[in-house]
């Protein structure tokens, strides 16, 4: 009996179709036609309306028209086929994606924009190989350069790292390695600091150093500007990224009867490393970008100077402002063409962060 | 012990001579700032023994577990009353290298927990590489197959020495930990529910490693598994805190009389499963 | 094998109280430790000297004009009539500019991201608000000015000729007329908060984002197991989970409008009037008053200077721990990190 029914299982085995997944999460015809419909719909009516019976004009007018009456058409074609929790969810979606997008277009917007008005300065090759000196604000695009700002930014954010760089790891280790009360008030204070307004961290240098002790309004003096911005950031991120490693390895290398700095050198900040080196990025990528400080402390010089210590050292946030604000178109066109570079700057850094995130994804 | 898979080397028995030191805990109390979690836990731990820390949760076993290997002091408000002997000196005596104690006595821990920028064989020879230990190149190679094996993972580990030693599984994984704590050589090798994060086969292979290494190395598991402490042990200590007041050994004695024979009737009512 | 062994050793006969341990560290350990405290003790002398010495200096110019100093709205050093009403309240009114328009965008993107966005996507969209934070607020300010004031001031427009009669929205000049005053709607608080904004809306954003991608699985998945749309689970379990993120990331976008410095003085043209018409054109905020007046300030006026920064350092500190403490007492403040 047993084994007719096993044959007859087989046999019917032999014939059973092939198991097929089945779609679980299609959007049905409605969902889509409904978003379609309305977008469709609305635009249309909008574009009839529009200057004639709506209020509005303009470019953002009819933009921001036809999303309201999209959300009112969206909303009243789908209450005729679903329940009312099903056309706030369709809302809410509409709305959210609406915001995101919006943001996404000011970011978008911002880029391309200062690589338009950046491109006519930027693609002369004297752009990266001259400075300014001897060039008048209203010579041609083919005179003149941004060279020594390129190299002002470099050095002064090279020395601000080199201090800020070993100054905020320490304070980090400090704060989550050996812990204490002492740690406490630092950390304390060190979040305080992060609050400090990047203007008033020139001025504190511009009335102590330069005014107080007579140091010159040199590339040196706004290193110590930016280092003090830079150090709470520095140490606050890698505070973080410190205390996100498991406590379960720093006991692990303990109980095998390591030292505290053993464990910490070889386990605790080879495990940290990608994070450390994102959040370093990061702040170096910020304080390229910072200009109060510059504004205050920094004398502009108009020639090429690689020395931190003596004349004033232009940078790239220092030379668009004043380019931007002179009035004069090709000065203008320059400042936009520094911009650029700030930003390219800025986007390739950031490149390099994702770039090491993705190396230790897997 | 059942037969052994052939992923396990079996090492030759090293037979009449049983290595490992002596452990004993004498009048234990442990305070986390002034609240009293240990009241005068005394135990003798002897070598080529696997000793079996049983209780319900919360009783204070994994807190003697680590006044045993100088863990317990990490916690800033941790405090300590009593001694602890390896092989008749106190490990607590001023003076006493904090470090060379772990080293004599290892630890396994609850979660496993492999260096996760370190490959396998760098795994293995972690603790050589933290403490400072040199040995000669060579060597290596057969310390990590050596340790490996004791730890009965090297035919699954043998051809990716080099590869992440975090893409382990979690049974492998700590399997990988158990190899790491044995390179560098202790007498006393401590394990916090090694197996309760575990899989069944991952457990069942950990409790036959356990069995094998216990006469080279003490052996102390702290385990909430009754089934497991009776499969692994020599002995045993019940831990049990009542309401509100600090844990401690109810009875203590070998296997076969704490599970067959309890001369204390909270024993007998945890071991024949009426609690906990 | 017995193993009580109490009775081996007659110590164990002692009082049960706590021992002095000696941690008996290696030495390099001793060292390592030192240096390290050695780093934090500097840091912490350093950072906390700033904030002495700028409390420090603004001794002097309390002490000389008194309560004036937060009365007077005029910024006439030169006339020793030196105040600081009109920039507040321009400090205040951008800020709060920046965060009207920042705070929805920020929420609804976070919400987005974390909610509504493809899983594959959710990580490049999550460093595209690190790369916003990181563009140059120089370059926000330059957006703000070229290209989106041309179109704001057509907002603004609009916003005083239909809700002109709120007095927040009034400008005095008439909107309908055929050719507008054009110059009475730039350079205003209203641009002014919409550069900023750009700046603080990655900031919230990532912090709120943060906060929602922690909220239980387990609570989400109740509220789907008992019907609820993807909406009704944010309603339910993300939003209310993430408020203390919500409101943190939101005080900390307001300390950094509160301190914005260039995008404001490329945008604004300086004016020390007390108005709430944020439409109009001309204020002035703390920060764009001390980067455009230190060149030409005399010491006294240095001083006075650094006393209205302190104050905007004050107030910044204050928002930044509300923000922290809001975070800190909420139950996604362990998660959070402001």
């Amino acid at each position: 009996m047993t084994a007719m029914v096993d044959q007859e299982a087989a046999e019917v085995d032999t014939e059973a179709p092939v198991e097929i997944p089945r779609p679980l999460r299609a959007r049905t015809l409605d969902d889509r036609a409904s978003v379609a419909g309305s977008i469709v719909g609305s635009g249309s009516l909008v574009w009839l309306l529009f200057e004639r019976v709506l209020p509005f004009s303009g470019v953002v007018g009819f933009v921001v028209s036809w999303y309201l009456v999209f959300l009112l058409m969206y909303t009243l074609v789908s209450r005729i086929s679903n329940p009312w929790p099903t056309v706030r969810d369709r809302l809410a979606a509409a709305v959210v994606t609406g915001a995101a997008v919006t943001v996404g277009l000011a970011l978008t917007s911002t880029v391309v924009f200062v690589f338009v008005k950046g491109w006519p300065a930027l693609h002369h090759l004297n752009f990266f190989r001259d400075d300014m000196s001897g060039v008048r604000p209203t010579s041609p695009l083919t005179q003149g350069g941004v060279l020594h700002a390129i190299v002002g930014t470099a050095i002064q954010v090279g020395i601000a790292t080199l201090f800020a760089l070993p100054l905020g790891i320490g304070t980090a280790v400090f704060m989550t390695e050996v812990g204490g009360r002492l740690s406490r008030t630092v950390r304390t204070v060190v979040e305080a600091m992060t609050a400090l307004p990047d203007v008033l961290a020139g001025l504190f240098v511009y009335v102590t150093l330069v005014i107080g002790f007579g140091f010159p309004r040199t590339g040196f003096a706004v290193s110590v500007a930016l280092t003090v911005t830079m150090l709470p950031i520095i140490a606050r991120s890698a505070e973080v990224v410190l205390r996100v490693v498991p406590g379960g390895l720093r006991e692990a290398g303990l109980a095998l009867g390591a030292s505290q700095w053993d464990t910490v050198r070889r386990v605790v900040l080879p495990t940290a490393k990608a994070g450390m080196a994102t959040s370093l990025i990061l702040g170096i990528a910020r304080i390229a970008g910072e200009t109060a400080p510059l504004l205050i402390v920094s004398g502009a010089s108009t020639f090429f100077n690689a020395n931190p210590f003596s004349e004033p050292m232009n940078s790239l946030p220092l030379f668009i402002f004043s380019a931007v604000r002179s009035g004069e178109p090709l000065y203008i066109a320059r400042g936009y063409g520094a911009a650029a570079l700030l930003l390219l700057l800025v986007l390739v850094l950031f490149a390099i962060t994702r770039f090491l995130a993705r190396d230790r994804a897997k | 012990m059942s037969s052994v898979s052939d992923t396990t080397i079996r090492l030759p028995d090293v037979t009449g001579q049983i290595r490992g030191a002596h452990l004993d805990a004498v009048a234990v109390s442990a305070w986390f700032g002034s609240h009293k979690v240990l009241e005068r836990v005394s135990l003798s731990m002897p070598p080529g023994t696997v000793t079996a820390l049983i209780g319900p949760s919360g009783c204070g076993k994994s807190t003697f577990l680590r006044t045993l290997n100088r863990m317990h002091e990490l916690v800033p408000s941790a405090q300590l009353a009593g001694q602890v002997l390896l092989d008749g000196v106190d490990i607590y005596d001023a003076g006493r290298r904090i470090t060379e104690t772990r080293k004599r006595i290892g630890m396994v821990f609850q979660k496993p927990n492999p260096f996760p920028t370190m490959s396998i064989a760098e795994n293995v020879l972690a603790g050589l590489k933290l403490t400072g230990t040199k040995i000669a190149r060579h060597d290596k190679d057969d310390l990590v197959e050596r340790c490996l094996s004791r730890a009965g993972l090297w035919t699954e580990a043998k051809d990716r020495l080099g590869s992440a030693g975090g893409a382990l599984s979690g049974g492998q994984q700590q399997r990988l930990c158990i190899a790491r704590s044995l390179a560098v050589e202790p007498d006393v090798l401590l394990m916090d529910e090694p197996c309760s994060a575990l899989d069944p086969t991952s457990t069942r292979r950990i409790e036959e490693t356990i069995a094998e290494l216990r006469r080279d190395v003490t052996i102390v598991i702290v385990t909430h598994n009754m089934q497991q402490a009776a499969r692994v042990s020599q002995q045993c200590a019940f831990f049990l805190a009542e309401q509100g007041t600090p844990g401690g050994i109810v009875e203590a004695g070998s296997t076969e009389q704490i599970f067959g024979n309890p001369r204390d009737p909270r024993t007998s009512d945890y071991v024949h499963g009426r609690f906990g | 094998m017995v193993a009580s062994a109490e009775h081996l050793w007659p110590s164990a006969e002692g009082p049960d109280v706590p021992r002095d341990i000696d941690p008996a560290r290696p030495a390099k350990d001793s060292v390592f430790r030192g240096t390290v405290r050695a780093i934090g003790s500097f840091v912490l002398v350093l950072t906390g000297a700033i904030g002495l010495f700028l409390g420090y200096q603004a001794i002097p110019t309390l002490r000389r004009y008194g309560i004036h100093f937060f009365t007077q709205s005029q910024w006439q050093p030169e006339r020793d009539i030196v105040g600081i009403s009109a920039v507040l309240v321009g400090t205040v009114e951008v800020a709060l500019v920046a965060l009207a328009v920042g705070f929805p965008l920020a929420l609804l993107t976070a919400l987005y991201i974390s909610e509504y966005a493809p899983p594959r996507l959710q990580a490049t969209l999550t460093s595209l608000i690190d790369l916003m934070a990181a563009v140059p607020s120089i370059i926000f300010g330059l957006w703000g000015f070229f290209l989106l004031q041309p179109h704001a001031i057509t907002v603004a427009r609009w916003l005083s000729e239909y809700l002109g009669w709120i007095p927040v929205f009034a400008v005095d000049t008439d909107p309908r007329a055929a050719s507008w005053a054009q110059s009475q709607y730039t350079a205003s608080a209203f641009i002014a908060g919409l550069a900023v904004s750009m700046m603080v809306i990655p900031l919230a954003c990532a912090v709120m984002r943060g906060v929602f991608a922690q909220a239980p699985v387990g609570e989400r998945e109740a509220a789907y197991a008992l019907g609820a749309t993807r909406w009704g689970v944010i309603r339910a379990v993300v939003l209310p989970f993430g408020r203390g993120g919500v409101i943190g990331g939101t005080m900390l976008a307001l300390g950094r409008a509160l301190g914005e410095t260039i995008a404001v003085l490329l945008i604004i043209s300086p004016a020390f009037d007390i108005k709430i018409k944020i439409l109009t054109v001309g204020t002035e905020t703390t920060s764009a008053l001390i980067a455009g007046r230190f060149g030409e300030a005399t010491s006294a006026q240095l001083s006075a200077l650094l006393t209205a920064g302190f104050v905007l350092f004050v107030i910044t500190l204050g928002v930044n721990t509300v923000a922290a403490i809001f975070v800190n007492r909420s139950r996604s403040g362990a998660a959070t990190e402001i």
